[in-house]
């Protein structure tokens, strides 16, 4: 074949008479650095789990928009409102451009909303708690963007290319959502009593469910081994959560705030800070399906979908109604449409 | 669930004036018109251009990475079309 699309993919390995050289170039290439491309031959396990962890990383970031969208109206000032719309607006873009970093491996947008809709693929276990006070915003903003930057950064190295460029794009807009986030509990913690402890309650809650976003320790953690080979993954669960938590101990000091974990020392042998033992059972009953918010959360992604199907109808009758007009072929049936 | 197939489009974004337009990513709009302003909402949100180009996916014809060597190897033998390649005696200026 001389030509093809640009998105085109390449075929899979039943298509190809001599796999073991295009699996050597593959290899070679990853070895080396390079970055995989869309239409470069690659194993299908590899072609899988990146649709499974693109997919499943886009899906978070637009089921991420609910709970802090849960508090634009409610925002104290018109600052603070502009900066959790852009912050929220944000989220959605990185959904956008991480779908068509999956799409570029052969599977479709509505494909991908499908099975998010139908729950036969996961997004991050975070977003099924619940945003309780104006304070969540600020604990959102520090820990669970401080803690997708921790993971993402690594993934900007990523061999597959398209989902690198994605995350170069991304993590460049979150250090804005990850330092909001601490200015404003930042101002709660300097405000009143009441305050105080408010942005304090909220550290307390999302502090272990945000340890949780790095996944399994590293001796449970299913798919690890196999993505550190193909360079998916650059670091292990276990190393970015200790990465992680050594950064946020000194910023809750310089926030007044104490997180909740009496076995927090610094151990000076390691050169880290030791940290408690985390709640897998909860970590695995939300990711089941029985955290506080799962079931609200699928339903209003269902319901947003299915109320906005008018639009993307209309949008497509409009578009198809111009494109034969300018092209002056009408299809049968369809001047009469265009006259109404 | 409804779906509508709204075409893939490649977006090219000119960061600023004196450069060329580069790509910046993809996405799916109805026709033209709304792929530039999806383009500009999706990845212009910091000022990152001044100028969007919008280009049907189906309408990028790309070479193929099959016959990335034979394709590109007429460049491969000719280090005579590289600079480094002429030998000049040390002193010669502004060469
Ligand atoms: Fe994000
Ligand atoms: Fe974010």
């Amino acid at each position: 074949m001389a030509t093809a699309a640009a998105h085109q993919a390449y075929g899979t390995t039943e298509d190809t008479a001599d796999t073991g050289a295009y699996e050597r170039a593959f290899d070679a290439a990853v070895a080396a650095d390079e970055r995989i491309e869309p239409r470069d031959w690659m194993p299908d396990a590899y072609r899988a789990t990146l649709v499974r962890q693109m997919a499943q990383h886009a899906h978070s970031e637009i089921i991420g928009m609910q709970p802090e969208a849960n508090w634009i109206t409610r925002a104290p000032s018109l600052r603070r409102k502009a900066i959790l719309m852009a912050k929220v607006q944000d989220e959605a873009g990185h959904g956008l451009y991480l779908y068509s970093a999956a799409e570029t491996l052969g599977t479709s947008r509505d494909e991908l909303l499908d099975k998010l809709h139908s729950g036969r693929q996961k997004y991050s276990s975070i977003f099924n708690y619940p945003t309780l006070t104006w304070a969540d915003v600020g604990a959102i903003g520090w820990l669970v963007d401080g803690a997708a930057i921790t993971n993402q950064v690594p993934l900007c190295r990523c061999s597959y290319g398209p989902y690198a460029r994605a995350m170069v794009r991304i993590c460049k807009e979150e250090s804005f959502h990850q330092r909001q986030g601490y200015e404003l509990l930042l101002a709660l913690g300097r405000g009143t009593p009441e305050q105080h402890a408010m942005a304090q309650d909220a550290v307390n809650r999302w502090w272990w469910p945000s340890l949780m976003m790095f996944g399994p320790p590293d001796d449970e953690s299913a798919h690890s081994a196999q993505s550190m080979t193909w360079k998916i993954k650059r670091h292990s669960n276990d190393e970015l959560r200790q990465r992680f938590v050594d950064i946020c101990v000194p910023q809750a000091e310089s926030l007044g705030l104490t997180l909740p974990d009496p076995d927090l020392r610094w151990n000076e042998e390691r050169g880290h800070y030791d940290f408690g033992p985390i709640d897998w059972t909860e970590f695995k009953e939300v990711l089941k399906g029985n955290g506080p918010c799962n079931e609200q959360r699928l339903t209003q992604r269902r319901r947003a979908h299915e109320e906005g199907a008018w639009v993307r109808e209309s949008a497509a009758a409009y578009a198809a109604r111009h494109t034969s007009r300018t092209d002056g072929a009408s299809k049968p049936g369809e001047t009469g449409a265009t006259r109404a | 669930m409804t779906n509508t197939d709204w075409p893939l489009w490649e977006v090219f974004v000119r960061s600023r004036r004196g450069l060329s337009h580069t790509h910046a990513g993809s996405l799916h709009a109805p026709d033209a018109e709304f792929a530039l302003r999806n383009a500009r909402d999706l990845y212009t949100r910091r000022g990152e251009g001044v100028s969007i180009w919008v280009v049907p996916s189906s309408a990028i014809t790309a070479s193929s990475p099959d016959e990335k060597d034979p394709f590109f190897e007429p460049a491969a033998d000719k280090p005579y079309r590289h600079p480094t390649f002429y030998e000049i005696p040390e002193g010669v200026k502004h060469l």
